[in-house]
């Protein structure tokens, strides 16, 4: 049994596999089909300031080995959030950590703020990356200037464990994550989304509703684990890796590449008990590859 | 339609028992397991892998046709539409499926003793529609069918829906019953109906739901707007509702129209 205890920036994790923001609901949703106290970390869906009902249906997409989605952030609010969910999930003996949009800085500081409060919640991954709503999300993640303003923000009113979520549709995702670590980021996660399109031939339409989305799924993997790599030498923070993670060789992939600990999303709509899977599946490469815990490979690259 | 928020769900590897091809472009899964197989209600449905068709990354939601408690047998009745179903129309006897079930809501349980209850589904509709009218057989309700197709090749499963209760059909080639469309079966103007729950393509719902709506009979439609997650996670399959968006998977897949904001 190899020691997969890992540690993020101060948040201590039973094992290094957590799920991503969006495809795992609140966690609760996949508890018939495994214990959430046996994943590292779960990351709840995007939590706004106000109340947010996303873009119109067709919001997905299937696309050779992933799938667009222009979900666009639907989400309660975080009154509703502390309010009726968190004492659903606060009990959960893992990580519950909460991933936080908006459209302003202010915006995002405010739900951030509630949140700190929130004593269950260890930690918030800021999405300054998702693709899919026209005013902030990924705006910010595109340019070192925004990316700092709104995790400056939030520094200033965030004493807990903060994560920024990088988007991969820039020119150097290497200076985002320099810029946001300046501005006082404990760790980052990349990669978010990919942009991506496809068209109805027939009907000569886009497949969903507002045109582009953001790609998921083994597609995206390749560009995920470069970027985790470029990152991962140029920050001092640690580096949470995701994008197609589908079973423990992508999660090793990813953590030789340098990430500390990874993300599944889309996996989990393929196969709902699969972030547990992935988990027991690392102790057992670590096991049958002589190693005793996880730090013995996050970033040990040959290369 | 009938709340199952709180059922139990599993992830399961199913033996395919037996395989009926009704149609050219239709199979008949049976599935079965070595325990038996779990409590499922009318209107619910199931996520299917897809195991040998490369382009197929996502599961595909097929509704649940029907439940014989006898043989132990979950049935699948599937329309051959892409890639993934037709990789669902090669799988042959003794082949292993692995479904995640199951999921969403149910058509209503029996309202009162002796209602009539008009059943309409329309092509690869009519599957959930067996296994409800049998149950409203069971719990004392009547059910009636009314089943529409292109033509009479297209009318699947006719024998067991004629077990359970009345059967009227249209087909838009006169090849069957009544030409044209569900809508103008003679059947409507003769009978009453305390309420109507349908299934089928979605302009078809939306005549019937007018129809309803006209006649002030209550009315319940299931939806199959494109899923991922099947369990309420991505938010993709929504429908616009009075509430908001809501997960056809997990809030549906049967809605009553009032909850809907269709233009009828």
């Amino acid at each position: 049994m190899a020691n997969l205890k890992t540690t993020i920036a101060g948040l201590e994790m039973k094992n290094p596999v957590m799920t991503a923001s969006g495809t795992f609901g609140y966690g609760i949703e996949f508890a018939d089909f495994i214990n959430l106290e046996d994943i590292g970390g779960i990351i709840v869906k995007g939590t706004t300031l106000k109340p947010r009902e996303g873009n119109d249906y067709p919001r997905m997409a299937e696309t050779a080995s992933g799938m667009l989605n222009c979900v666009g952030l639907q989400n309660k609010g975080v009154d509703y959030f502390c309010e009726h969910i968190y004492p659903q999930i606060k009990d959960i003996n893992t990580n519950m950590i909460v991933n936080v949009s908006g459209s302003c800085p202010e915006d995002y500081a405010e739900c951030a703020a509630r949140i700190n409060e929130l004593d269950h919640i260890p930690a918030i991954e800021l999405n300054i990356s998702c693709p899919n709503v026209r005013q902030g999300g990924m705006a910010f993640g595109v340019t070192c200037e925004g990316a700092q303003s709104v995790v400056r923000a939030v520094r200033e009113v965030y004493r807990k464990t903060l994560i920024v979520k990088l988007s991969p549709n820039v020119t150097s995702i290497s200076d985002i994550a320099r810029s946001v670590e300046d501005a006082g980021a404990d760790a980052v996660s990349l990669i978010n989304t990919l942009m991506g399109m496809s068209i109805d031939i027939e009907k000569r339409r886009p497949r969903l509703s507002i045109s582009t989305g953001g790609l998921s799924g083994p597609a995206v993997k390749p560009v995920a684990v470069r970027c985790v790599w470029q990152v991962s030498k140029a920050v001092n923070i640690p580096v949470i890796g995701l994008g197609g993670i589908m079973n423990e060789r992508d999660a090793i992939e990813f953590m030789l590449a340098g990430a500390s600990a990874v993300e599944i999303g889309t996996a989990n709509f393929v196969d709902p008990a699969v972030s547990v899977k992935v988990a027991n599946g690392i102790n057992d490469w670590l096991d049958s590859h002589g190693c005793k815990s996880v730090a013995e490979i996050v970033g040990q690259l040959n290369c | 339609m009938y709340n199952l928020t709180d059922m139990k769900k599993y992830i399961k590897d199913l033996k395919v028992a037996e395989v009926e091809y009704p149609h050219a472009r239709y199979v008949l899964l049976k599935l079965t397991a070595d325990e038996p197989l779990p409590e499922m209600m009318p209107g619910q449905f199931v996520e299917v892998k897809v195991e040998n068709s490369p382009s197929t990354f996502l599961r595909r939601p097929i509704s649940i046709n029907y439940v014989d408690r006898n043989s132990n047998q979950l049935w699948l009745l599937v329309q051959t539409v892409g890639e993934g179903t037709k990789a669902l129309a090669r799988l042959q006897e003794g082949d292993i499926l692995n479904v995640v079930f199951p999921l969403g809501n149910g058509f209503s349980p029996v309202c009162r003793e002796g209602e009539q209850v008009l059943l309409v589904g329309g092509g690869v509709g009519v599957a959930p529609l067996l296994m409800y009218g049998e149950y409203l057989k069971e719990n004392g309700a009547k059910p009636v069918f009314l089943l529409g197709a292109r033509s009479k090749a297209d009318l699947l499963e006719l024998d067991l829906f004629r077990q359970i209760g009345d059967v009227y059909i249209t087909t838009e080639d006169a090849s069957e019953g009544e030409k044209g469309f569900v809508t103008q079966h003679s059947v409507l103007n003769r009978e009453h109906f305390d309420r109507i729950s349908t299934c089928g393509p979605k302009p078809m719902m939306m005549a019937v739901a007018k129809f309803a709506k006209a006649n002030d009979i209550p009315c319940e439609v299931s939806l199959e707007n494109m899923m991922a997650c099947g369990l309420g996670a991505c938010l993709c399959c929504v429908e616009k509702t009075v509430k908001g968006n809501v997960c056809v998977c997990k809030e549906g897949p049967v809605f009553n129209i009032e909850e809907l904001t269709w233009q009828i």
